[in-house]
């Protein structure tokens, strides 16, 4: 990041994304260097944040159980209907029981998302260790699932039956590229959008202080933040569909 | 020496980003194919949503890489 110190006028879109320690005077201390693990920085505030919101709207939830529910209480089915069936379709019948997992992968990502539009807050699900450890637990699961439940039988995934046999060498070795592919693809289109998202947000912020363009950039802001509403929702739910789907080979390899 | 490079970086920064056009092309050929469908046929729109947002999802990851990169020669290279 280059300092345009002469002309008075310096954007820095990606200083929001520096991992700092949380308790920690800037004025007086140095903290962003050589942080252990065991300490507590803004990501693991803002996802214990996260944690603790989904367990908020799930006990608060699920205490009135009534027939006619609250309002949280429909939210709170309202988000399970609509995972449960998304796995129901997506995965086939043998996938529900792990509905579960997928839940937990949706409500974490959407409040993570969510949590990180408020203004000064910190999106964790922006950091790719963040989505990497996510995609790579889906990856691991799903391979080890499909070998566990098919046997080798998973590995006829990559040999399609349907192509020529000329062809199918080919074929084999452009699957198993596209197979590895997946966990990276999986991660960074999560961080790489929110990302993108924030920092042209605090672009167009930073815009706001030449008194000419305020104005359209003061607008250009509160649109993109509906955008950004939008992009938080949509790619928690591109996530968890596409564990489904990758569920999906696993679960009902054999069949398809 | 220095600026060089480092004009080299920026450049690169930028071709990488074009790669983002092609992701916008794709992503907007989805949306459109989907929705000329939809409109011949609104009964079957619904059950398709899922497979909108996959692929859409698969086109935009291509873009991403792109993008991705472009971040990779602006702040860790």
């Amino acid at each position: 990041m280059t300092d345009v110190a002469e002309t008075g006028f310096a954007i820095h879109p990606m200083d929001q994304f520096i991992v700092k320690r949380f308790f920690c005077d800037a004025a007086h201390a140095d903290c962003t260097t050589n942080i252990e693990w065991y300490e507590i920085t803004n990501v693991t505030v803002w996802m214990a944040a996260t944690v603790l919101a989904i367990v908020a709207l799930m006990v608060f939830g699920s205490r009135g159980r009534a027939i006619i529910p609250s309002r949280i209480q429909s939210v709170g089915e309202m988000i399970y209907g609509f995972i449960y069936k998304m796995v129901e379709d997506v995965t086939g019948h043998d996938g529900v029981k792990y509905f579960p997992y997928v839940m937990t992968l949706f409500l974490f990502i959407l409040f993570a998302n969510l949590l990180g539009l408020i203004p000064g807050s910190f999106t964790t699900t922006s950091h790719v260790a963040v989505t990497v450890t996510l995609a790579l637990m889906v990856f691991l699961g799903v391979t080890l699932l499909g070998l566990a439940k098919n046997g080798l039988g998973f590995l006829g995934m990559f040999w399609v039956s349907s192509a020529p046999l000329a062809l199918r060498p080919v074929l084999a070795v452009i699957e198993v590229i596209s197979y590895f592919v997946r966990p990276v693809s999986h991660s960074i289109r999560l961080a790489g959008n929110l990302m993108a998202g924030h920092a042209v947000m605090k672009v167009f912020a930073g815009f706001a202080s030449m008194a000419v363009i305020s104005p359209v950039a003061v607008g250009a802001v509160t649109a993109i933040y509906g955008l950004e509403l939008l992009v938080a929702v949509v790619q928690a739910y591109v996530f968890t569909i596409l564990t489904c789907v990758y569920l999906k080979d696993a679960v009902g390899g054999a069949h398809h | 020496m220095v600026e060089l490079a480092l004009m080299g970086k920026y450049i690169g920064a930028g071709l990488a980003a074009i790669g983002l056009g092609g992701a916008g092309i794709g992503v907007g050929n989805i949306a459109g194919n989907f929705l000329a469908g939809a409109l011949r046929n609104p009964s079957a729109a619904a059950s398709q949503t899922a497979n909108l947002f996959v692929g859409i999802a698969f086109a935009e990851a291509l873009g991403i890489f792109s993008f991705l990169i472009a971040l990779l020669l602006m702040f860790a290279v």
